[in-house]
């Protein structure tokens, strides 16, 4: 492999590596994680006041009634969605350079997938009947319409959250076997556990490379299912503005393009605090800046097909709502829209932009926040903007209960992604060691 | 009278007596399996930090049965998704505007989804399920924690009175450590 980062990276150097970061991870480290779980505290507390008072705390007006929880539910399986895609899908093209970046990626993913099905409950008002969602036989004989995209959502996050699951688990067990090798006292009986007796014999590896290459087959059509099906939670609907059919690809291109984003932003503060510039190097972030670059450029076209269509289309109610959206009351959340995700992008065609460590992660983070409106002016615009409810159009403004909950989200998510890369190997110990030169008698040939 | 814990057989079978040698590089391994195969030996054990297709050559083991459990389970996730979905819009019927109770595109999403399903975690299930039996097969075989990290090994089990031409075998074919379980 081109990427070999140094003659010193060797197979006992990359795992005294990797098992480093499960060491004291120092102060930066435990303040990151004070301030999530603080964020999620806020989260907690607001989620109790909307328990207790109802969904009214939230900003729902007629005709807004999916708003902020939903954009949040959108964003977060979104960002799951680079995760498969490093893991998966550069797994079955081969691509070397994934080996470094994708457990980071993957674990992101589970996270997500964790933080975005907390919105659907959320979002109904009365958490506690949420198990009418699933097909189970009860005393009134009622089953689910399957006719219905959010029941296909269920069973789409539902599954997507079982298969990344598991599919993070199998590449770990090597791993974690590697660390309880190197560990000593409780953590060596807790590895021991989790390996699940994992040693790297031949018949091992023989059942386990099958396995993952399967699995790797199955994820890479779930991952493009999934964003598919959320986007027809509002393609089945006629409000003007969901009712297109360039949803499924718009919205998958859409959910990469921040996930890979978000990958960015959370591997340049743990490279940084894990020590991990020798085996995460601007190689690769370049690579990821690349895969942003190409989503970024699809997610563009899509808006501007999106615009075009409306107009060329020539349908009164579909030219009212995308008018409404460019300079309607938020056309300031269209256009932060819009220039986060369309223009700022462009600026990586430029190769010094592209490795530069903080240049890529400040464009990240306005990616992250371009792809919230993305989902915020598709919900909460093409209802405001309904012109078969022009004579309701109420004002919809978020409350403090809709930005705490959001808020609360982001600590979820960055708890449990911080306890994981401490607890874990957060590099694939196996597989950065397959794109290493193996030792030979007398001369190292590379794979 | 203390009877044994069937888990205990399965999880922890009795230990094989053999001869385990370390190596540090991979084509020494490889040499290691072409000469143990052409003296007759079939059960030993090659333990590697990666997956290298080198040693899969070398064994020329078949291709894992893993593939059977995929097949299998993706189809019957299929099949119950279909069944899932039609048998209870017809225990349910929601009649709307003459269109069928039972509609097949709508549920092709889930029976989609129930294929990946159902597909992965019985992938998962054959994983484990024959690394399992292979372990069962061969018995608790010597380890070293080293093969976790930058070494290879070969365990080759023999008994005692049979142990002396195996090590000086491994030793031959570039071993650095040889020693007998």
């Amino acid at each position: 492999m081109a990427e070999t980062p140094t003659p010193r990276v060797t197979y006992d150097f990359v795992t005294r590596a990797i098992a480093r970061t499960l060491g004291n991870p120092g102060k930066g480290y435990y303040a990151l994680l004070t301030l999530a779980v603080a964020l999620l505290s806020v989260g907690i507390v607001c989620l109790l006041f909307l328990l207790r008072y109802g969904l009214g705390l939230a900003g729902y007006s007629h005709p807004v009634y999916w708003a902020v929880y939903i954009t949040c539910f959108v964003f977060w399986v979104g960002i799951a969605h680079s995760g498969t895609l490093i893991s998966a899908i550069l797994f079955l093209f081969r691509s070397g350079w994934r080996t470094a970046v994708y457990r980071t990626a993957e674990a992101m993913t589970v996270f997500a997938v964790m933080t975005a099905g907390l919105f659907p409950l959320i979002h109904i008002g009365r958490q506690w009947y949420f198990y009418w969602l699933i097909p189970y036989p009860n005393e009134r004989g009622l089953w689910p319409n399957f006719k219905s995209p959010l029941i296909w959502d269920e069973f789409a996050i539902g599954t997507y959250f079982t298969v990344s699951t598991v599919f993070l688990i199998m590449g770990l067990i090597p791993d974690i076997a590697a660390v309880r090798d190197m560990a000593t006292g409780w953590r060596k009986k807790l590895y021991a556990i989790c390996a699940l007796g994992w040693r790297g014999t031949n018949e091992q590896w023989r059942h386990y490379t099958r396995g993952y290459l399967y699995l790797a087959a199955l994820a890479t059509p779930l991952v493009l299912s999934v964003h598919s099906v959320v986007s027809w939670d509002f393609a089945m609907a006629l409000v003007p503005g969901w009712h297109a059919t360039i949803f499924a690809p718009y919205f998958v291109a859409g959910a990469i393009y921040s996930g890979v984003a978000m990958v960015i932003t959370l591997l340049v503060p743990i490279r940084k605090l894990f020590h991990l510039e020798d085996l995460i190097t601007v190689h690769h972030f370049e690579n990821l800046a690349k895969l942003c670059l190409l989503t970024g450029m699809i997610v563009g076209y899509a808006y501007c097909v999106e615009y075009f269509t409306a107009w060329f289309g020539g349908h009164a109610a579909e030219r009212a709502a995308f008018w409404y959206r460019a300079f309607g009351p938020f056309w300031w959340a269209s256009w932060t829209m819009i220039i986060c995700n369309a223009f700022l992008p462009l600026l990586l065609w430029r190769k010094n932009i592209r490795t530069s460590i903080l240049a890529l992660f400040v464009i990240s983070i306005f990616v992250n926040i371009g792809m919230w409106f993305e989902r915020f002016v598709i919900i909460v615009e093409s209802l405001a903007g309904e012109p078969f409810e022009r004579f309701a159009n109420a004002t919809y403004n978020p409350t403090w209960a809709d930005w705490g909950i959001m808020a609360g989200s982001f600590g979820w998510f960055f708890m449990w992604f911080l306890l994981f890369v401490k607890n874990f190997p957060a590099v694939s110990i196996s597989e950065v060691k397959e794109v290493l030169p193996v030792p030979q008698r007398g001369k190292a040939r590379a794979s | 009278m203390k009877l044994a814990n069937p888990l205990t057989a399965i999880f922890h079978p009795p230990p094989t007596p053999g001869v385990l040698g370390v190596f540090g590089h991979v084509d020494a391994v490889v040499d290691a399996i072409g000469q143990l195969r052409k003296a007759g030996h079939t059960d030993f054990t090659v333990y590697s930090p990666v997956p290298r297709h080198e040693i899969e050559d070398a064994l020329e083991q078949p291709v894992s049965p893993v593939r059977m459990f995929t097949l299998i389970g993706g189809i019957a996730g299929c099949a119950i998704g279909a069944w899932v979905t039609l048998y209870m819009s017809y225990d349910w019927p929601l009649v709307l505007g003459g269109k069928p109770i039972g509609s097949i595109p709508p549920y092709v999403v889930i029976m989609f989804e129930m294929t990946i399903l159902f597909g992965a975690l019985s992938t998962i299930l054959g994983i484990l399920f024959n690394a399992l039996f292979a372990a069962r097969r061969l018995g608790t075989v010597a380890y070293d924690p080293r093969f976790t990290n930058d070494k290879f090994g070969i365990f080759a089990p023999a008994e005692t009175a049979r142990a002396g031409p195996v090590e000086s075998l491994l030793r031959g074919a570039g071993a650095e450590e040889v020693r007998r379980a």
